[in-house]
């Protein structure tokens, strides 16, 4: 699975996804699953979901769900394709845009375009997460761990990974379900 | 990205705080993840073309090999009980992370009745009527600007 026409279908798959991500990563989760669930039939939403949760404890961006995506699908070969098809427009256009957004810094249309995508990504982080506990929340053990870590997440000072460890080792114990 | 932060700004002084904030600005802008973004730019600024390739580099390389390790070990032991439940607790969790994300992205919407209501209406265009993002986030965009735009005359 690794000639020319099987990497360049996930690789433009992420490209195109990429330069959408005004919102970083979670604002892309429901066309990301769109495609690689629905589209091309590469993995299904619970697969989805457990790789998306897999890159969340791991250091670095958050877009590492892609690696893991192209991994799936390709081995290393595509792990490669997809993490450079993400990181490397988005990483040129921040190269060519850093010179132009210093003299735009304090121009009016600027800061307006700026404040205009702020509740759009609102909304499209709010339906990423939607779309992930729809997929997760089988159960009443599992949605309960959600509504507990949200709340860690949101009010407490709690280490991230902490929240995300004792989830997991909560649902070891088999109690979940 | 508090890392990144401390990093750059009080330990090794590379910038000054103001122009760290300058910096994340552009990269919350443009798309992409901003870890990735800011720590381009940071290359750019002080070595170029070939800082912002190394920077890239740095950043990337350990994250990746981390996490198709743990896409291996996934694969090998997944099918085991054990590990399926913890997943299953760990996605939960992963999910919630995600709509902390939304709530915190969220909150400065609150004194904003025209905020709110692009918030929603893009939440109902891509999580319940399934439109694609390509044009739902250019359009809603233009609307909130619009809408903003018209209540201030």
């Amino acid at each position: 699975m690794s000639d020319a026409a099987t990497l360049g279908s996930p690789a433009a798959v992420f490209t195109q996804l990429w330069l959408l991500a005004f919102g970083g990563t979670n604002s892309v989760l429901p066309e990301m699953q769109h495609q690689v669930v629905e589209l091309h039939p590469w993995l299904t939403a619970s697969e989805f979901a457990a790789l998306f949760a897999l890159a969340q404890p791991a250091p670095g961006p958050n877009m590492l769900v892609v690696t893991l995506i192209g991994w799936r699908v390709a081995a290393l070969p595509g792990a490669l394709v997809t993490t450079l098809g993400v990181a490397g427009p988005s990483s040129v256009l921040t190269f060519i845009g850093s010179g132009l957004w210093y003299r735009f810094r304090d121009a009016r249309w600027r800061r307006q375009v700026q404040a205009g995508l702020m509740p759009v990504t609102a909304g499209l982080v709010m339906a990423s997460a939607a779309m992930l506990i729809r997929t997760t929340s089988t159960e009443s053990g599992t949605a309960s761990i959600t509504i507990a870590a949200t709340v860690l997440f949101l009010f407490s000072r709690l280490h991230p990974l902490l929240v995300l460890g004792a989830a997991a080792a909560m649902g070891a114990t088999g109690l979940l379900d | 990205m508090p890392w990144v932060r401390r990093m750059a700004v009080e330990q090794r002084r590379w910038l000054t705080a103001a122009e760290f904030s300058g910096m994340l600005g552009l990269c919350q802008f443009l798309p992409g993840g901003n870890v990735m973004n800011v720590t381009v730019a940071l290359g750019a600024r002080f070595h170029g073309a070939a800082g912002a390739a190394t920077a890239f580099t740095g950043l990337m390389a350990a994250p990746v090999v981390s996490v198709i390790a743990m896409g291996v070990v996934y694969d090998r032991y997944g099918e085991l009980p054990v590990v399926r439940h913890a997943f299953a607790g760990l996605a939960a969790a992963a999910s919630a992370l995600v709509l902390a994300n939304a709530l915190k992205i969220a909150a400065p919407l609150r004194s904003m009745p025209i905020g709110i209501g692009i918030a929603l209406a893009t939440f109902i265009a891509i999580a319940v009527l399934r439109l694609p993002l390509p044009p739902v986030l250019p359009a809603m965009a233009a609307l909130f600007t619009l809408l903003m735009w018209r209540s201030r005359r």
